[in-house]
């Protein structure tokens, strides 16, 4: 079997999926996004491979390669489907809505006007995020409503032209952390707590991870969810409510994982890479 | 390992031999990002800024 890699950077992860590819015999071969030309009458030359992983940065570009490769029938993890319903944070509370997995309540609108309208009457504070965004980028708390005219002004006047979509969140005070699950086919592997002093807990904005029991909730919750997005290797951000309850935030399709080895105890990559080989091997059937 | 010049800052970068093109480097002088352009012969370049849909 050969296992595409389809990157743009290559972080700490994939190195750590390499050479659990590496340990395991497993052939594959990198691809960088940017130096990748996609002929869409010539597939053959992409039949080299038996599954294609998915491990771009960029967005647009990933999901672009994504859509051609499953058009021409080539297993791509994640696939096209999921990557979109994962990389608009519109799209992923949808999904989980449709799928009756409990998220935050979410308004969408689509002027400063009609976005102001709908922060007061969520009351608050809120949160305001991009539609498309990771590692915790451009997210807003607002306060009141001096904070909520600013941003607004903000974003109409220097934004592009996909910050004209307000994603207004209910903001939930969670406990000085959230909670990272990695689900990887039909199993939640392991769990991590993000610790922060800021609202904002990613660890890539210098949130600490510790390991997190995975709970049948948890477990039940973070499986959910990723079947509402499409299945397939994805992280779940989950945040606790001061009632008890857990809410999915996110669904991450490409997900980072060199903070949660440790903690866990986990060999997230190798699982990574089993679950590639399995699920080639079932599709050839 | 290998060393290498800054574009940014002229400082010196050592360059582990395990490096892979794509990979990014800190400069310990400036800070700056680096990205391997390839590793025979080892050239470096300022790596791109993280663009809006770059995320997990």
């Amino acid at each position: 079997m050969k296992i595409g890699i389809l990157y743009s950077r290559i972080r700490v992860e994939e190195k750590l999926l390499i050479e659990a590819m590496e340990r395991r015999g497993v052939d594959y071969e990198l691809v960088d996004v940017r130096t990748a030309v996609l002929d869409l009458t010539c597939p053959a030359a992409w039949r080299r491979f038996d599954v294609i992983l998915d491990r771009c940065v960029s967005h647009t570009a990933a999901l672009a390669c994504l859509q051609i490769w499953g058009a021409w029938g080539i297993p791509c993890v994640n696939t096209a489907q999921v990557v979109q319903a994962c990389g608009s944070k519109l799209e992923t509370t949808l999904a989980l809505a449709r799928a009756g997995v409990p998220s935050p309540r979410t308004q969408i609108a689509f002027s400063p006007e009609s976005a102001l309208d709908a922060i007061e009457q969520m009351g608050y504070p809120v949160v305001l995020k991009p539609a498309v965004g990771s590692w915790g980028r451009l997210l807003a708390k607002i306060n009141d409503r001096e904070a909520a005219e600013a941003i607004l002004e903000h974003k109409a006047t220097l934004g592009s032209y996909q910050h004209s979509v307000f994603y207004i969140q209910e903001y939930v005070d969670k406990p000085g952390r959230d909670i990272r699950s990695f689900v990887v086919g039909d199993e939640t592997i392991c769990a991590i707590t993000r610790h922060s002093a800021h609202w904002i807990t990613n660890t890539a904005r210098g949130g600490r991870a510790e390991n997190c029991p995975v709970t049948p909730e948890i477990d039940a919750l973070s499986r959910a969810a990723a079947t509402a997005v499409g299945g397939g290797i994805v992280a779940i951000d989950l945040l606790e409510t001061a009632d008890g309850r857990l809410l999915v935030n996110e669904v991450n399709h490409t997900m980072e994982f060199r903070n949660s080895i440790a903690p866990t105890g986990v060999d997230i990559p190798g699982r990574v890479v089993d679950f590639l080989m399995k699920w080639t091997v079932s599709s050839e059937r | 390992m290998n060393n290498f010049e800054c574009p940014e800052c002229g400082g010196g970068v050592a360059v582990g031999t395990a490096v892979l093109p794509g990979e990014i480097l800190e400069c310990p002088d400036c800070g700056v990002e680096l990205e391997v352009i390839s590793t025979h012969p080892l050239q470096l370049e300022l790596a791109p800024e993280v663009a809006e849909d770059w995320g997990e």
